[in-house]
């Protein structure tokens, strides 16, 4: 790939371009597709290789079959809780009425959830979840296709693309958005993996559903793909992000490996030990034990092992007890972590205890959208809607998990919020919305990254600078922070800038060239681990996922907000939390226990 | 011989530079603990950025990493060394049957051809109700062993029959989903379906060799599922004829 010039850069049109193939990208595109507007999916890999695929429990919504009184505004009581009262309640009273309509479709569609015996979907239960408020007990509200959701999800959503026509570069990797004078998005520099030829996606509207970024760490549930490419271009633009502080670690990664073993282990009855056999939860969360929100057990994990009472010769790890549920049940409900478990742990969940340890599962901020999928930034303290930019899935932040996700609400995330995005990019196109064009010099600045690399002669590894930054997260941004710990962090984060900045891309090569992939994805690590580290250092308050040990409190007087990270300033400032749904009244903030 | 070392004899093919594809051997310290191929491969790439495969999940849920490793279709990513070695010696080439881009990297249209081939995706023209459709436990357990295919193309890039007509021959992985969808209780284009397979070669050139039963990473059964097409079609041809007779 030599330096590409604008004159020489082929231009595709389209009226939407979607970055990313996998849940919310592909519930916009099949909107979209329908619709007649000329779209397509541009994805690194083929779409049904997304990360969506590794989800496993399954797909949290009020449908009424496990219990046939189930409520959406009990869900969205949960979900407020969950979220540590600074999800917005527009955007999750959203989630929770619209989502049994985008649940029964994914059906309709082909998804083959399991059943219960009266032939309705089944549902089972999952962590934060409680009836009536919170005084009903537990709920079971996570409909499920055995653990293997995720992959059940993803599948129905590509084989519904192929069924209505929808378009897909596959293996086409989006390096920078193109910006024109006004500051509107009109489109994507790309370039095709295969043959390494470069374009300029032109686009009347541009959907970021490039999911989350766990990569940032050393250790993580996350795919290797996952390296938040859409939020970091939106970043490199100037464009702000949100909740950035907010990074969910799954209690049960499998140990060493990272592999996720689903909550619905504990859904179903599972429960975790220490050393000693003793389930610490009890004591921890005494109602609801080992269901209670992910960041509250990961904490507790994190506590026992600290306090000297972890498993295995290190004493690095927990036990998640199944063998009490018996082969039966393991076998029809948990077959795919039976399975990991074995390959993984090299361990049979139906004899012996699996060895997990919190491990980081999930981006709770990304770039700011409202319910529609409109991205915004924010100017003199309001939000400004960005012109042809739009976000959806664990790459946006619209915001419905807060300062923590319960767990089968990404699923629910990705469909409804990929719809609704899909469904407004339909609407607007068709009365006659869309963006001005960019001009050759926008055009040049969007390839500038990708030919400095391609011009490297020198520099620094990909591969070392890789480590050094996920080690740097992991060390100080974990479960526990600390704000001694974390200027140590940015202080390195600021030294493995010039590093980053400074690449060297050995082989030059066009054909499946990774190592030009990997370089970039690199880059775009380095944009969302910093706008983490800068945001993390800055709230001094713990809530949901982010705990700080030096101001162990939650902080409702100061921190009742989300945080807002500008890429240019490097500052983090506040904006507001919605507290004005439309059908129910407001949950106001209390206190969060389980 | 290797003592402690790993001997490593890897595909190598890059078009811009290389006229033919060769075998290139890399020597490196056997690992202290079993890692799975792709973690090797990991290892031989941080040595030699210019090696190419493709990898996502890491889990053997994607699908991504389907290679042949010691003469045996599989992913890599579950696949442990300690698995495959043989006399210190693991070979990694391409999926078998498929042109290659690169190295290990295949290009697949063909297998995802025959995949939207046989129209994967549910076929119910009538009305939806307002929640979902009901299908019992027994009805939707029909669907197991089939549904979790994750068209990695281990199976289809083992069979010969698929090597031999890529174009015509379905190859067990579509043929698997073909029957997840003839056995799907919602789905009503049963007829069109066999229909669409019962010409000479998209089914019938399979002659039950079973390679793909024996390498399919998720344990699935890809020629019992093309046994069950099968006997719908021979049912299906009986009934044409005696309804014919009527």
């Amino acid at each position: 790939m030599n330096n590409i010039f604008t004159n020489n850069i082929k231009k595709i049109e389209f009226d939407a371009l979607i970055v990313g193939g996998g849940g919310s990208g592909m519930r916009a595109s099949l909107e979209l597709a329908k619709s007649g507007l000329k779209t397509a999916v541009v994805s690194k890999v083929f779409p049904t290789r997304s990360h969506t695929v590794s989800a496993q429990g399954g797909i949290t919504c009020a449908i009424a079959s496990a219990d046939p009184n189930d409520d959406w505004r009990w869900h969205m009581y949960d979900t407020v809780k969950g979220a540590d009262f600074i999800g917005d309640q527009d955007a999750i009273e959203y989630l929770c009425s619209e989502g049994p309509k985008a649940v029964f479709e994914l059906e309709h569609m082909g998804l083959p959830f399991s059943r219960f015996e009266n032939g309705r979907i089944y549902q089972r239960p999952f962590g934060g979840q409680s009836k009536d408020f919170g005084k009903g007990g537990q709920a079971a509200r996570t409909c499920a296709a055995a653990d293997r959701t995720g992959h059940a999800l993803l599948h129905t959503l590509y084989q519904n693309n192929v069924k209505e026509g929808a378009n897909f570069l596959n293996e086409w990797f989006a390096v920078d958005l193109v910006k024109n004078s006004k500051d509107e998005v009109t489109g994507v520099i790309a370039f095709s993996i295969e043959n390494g030829e470069v374009a300029y996606l032109k686009a009347q509207a541009t959907v970021l559903a490039t999911g989350g970024a766990g990569r940032i760490y050393a250790s993580t549930t996350n795919a290797l793909i996952n390296t938040g490419d859409g939020l970091a271009m939106a970043l490199r633009a100037g464009f702000p992000a949100q909740d950035m502080e907010m990074w969910q670690f799954h209690p049960t990664g499998i140990y060493g490996a990272g592999s996720l073993v689903t909550e619905g282990c504990r859904g179903e009855g599972g429960f975790l030990i220490n050393k000693d056999g003793e389930r610490f939860m009890e004591r921890y969360a005494p109602n609801v034990k080992d269901l209670a929100g992910r960041d509250v057990v990961a904490r507790s994990m994190v506590l026992e092992i600290l306090e000297g009472r972890g498993c295995g010769d290190k004493s690095d790890h927990i036990y998640l007890k199944l063998d009490h549920l018996g082969a039966e049940v393991l076998n029809s409900k948990l077959p795919g972590i039976c399975e990991l478990s074995r390959t993984f742990a090299h361990v049979d969940p139906i004899y012996e205890p699996i060895p997990v340890v919190p491990t980081c599962h999930y981006m709770m901020g990304g770039t700011p959208t409202n319910i529609s999928g409109q991205a915004f930034t924010r100017i003199n303290d309001e939000d400004h809607l960005i012109p042809g930019l739009f976000s959806a899935g664990e790459a946006a932040c619209v915001s419905v998990h807060g300062a923590n996700r319960l767990g089968g609400n990404s699923l629910l995330d990705l469909v409804v919020f990929g719809r609704a995005t899909g469904k407004h990019i339909q609407s607007e196109l068709k009365s006659g919305g869309g963006v001005d064009s960019a001009t050759k010099s926008d055009i040049e600045k969007s390839l500038e990254r990708l030919n400095k690399l391609n011009d490297s002669s020198n520099g620094h590894d990909p591969a070392d600078v890789k480590k050094e930054l996920q080690e740097c997260m992991q060390n100080y941004f974990g479960v526990f922070r600390r704000g001694e710990f974390m200027k140590k962090g940015l202080d390195q984060l600021n030294e493995l800038k010039e590093k980053v900045d400074n690449l060297h891309l050995k082989d030059k090569s066009d054909a499946f060239n990774t190592s030009r992939v990997e370089a970039i994805e690199l880059q775009n690590l380095f944009e969302v681990a910093e706008s983490t580290a800068i945001s993390a250092y800055q709230r001094t308050e713990s809530r949901g996922a982010h705990a700080r040990d030096d101001y162990p409190d939650r902080d409702d007087e100061n921190w009742l907000c989300h945080t807002i990270y500008d890429p240019i300033s490097k500052k983090v400032s506040k904006r507001g939390v919605n507290f004005e749904p439309n059908k129910v009244e407001a949950f106001p903030p209390k206190v969060r226990t389980y | 011989m290797f003592g402690n070392k790993l001997k490593v004899s890897l595909y190598r093919y890059n078009p811009e530079e290389d006229k033919f594809p060769y075998m290139k051997n890399y020597v490196i310290d056997k690992p202290e603990r079993d890692i799975m191929v792709l973690d090797l491969l990991h290892l031989l790439k941080e040595e030699d950025q210019s090696i190419s495969y493709r990898r996502s999940c890491r889990e053997g849920v994607c699908g991504s990493d389907g290679m042949n490793i010691n003469g045996k279709n599989g992913l890599a990513c579950i696949t442990p060394i300690s698995s495959v070695i043989k006399r210190n010696k693991i070979e990694l080439r391409p999926l078998p049957g498929l042109p290659v881009i690169r190295d290990l990297v295949v290009d697949m249209t063909e297998f995802y051809a025959q995949y939207e081939k046989i129209k994967p995706f549910l076929q119910n023209e009538t009305t939806a109700p307002e929640q979902e459709r009901l299908q019992s436990p027994e009805e939707r357990d029909k669907l197991d062993g089939l549904y979790e295919c994750i068209l990695c193309a281990c199976c289809s890039t083992s069979c010969p029959s698929f090597w031999w007509n890529p174009d015509k021959f379905v190859g067990p992985a579509a043929l698997l989903q073909a029957y997840r969808f003839l056995a799907d209780s919602r789905d009503l284009k049963t007829q069109e379906r066999l229909e669409a397979l019962s010409d000479p070669f998209s089914v019938y050139r399979c002659h039950g060799i079973m390679n793909c039963v024996n390498v399919c990473p998720k344990g699935l059964n890809p020629n019992k599922a093309i046994g069950e097409i099968k006997s719908m079609l021979h049912k299906n041809k009986k009934d044409i004829i005696v309804s014919d007779g009527v």
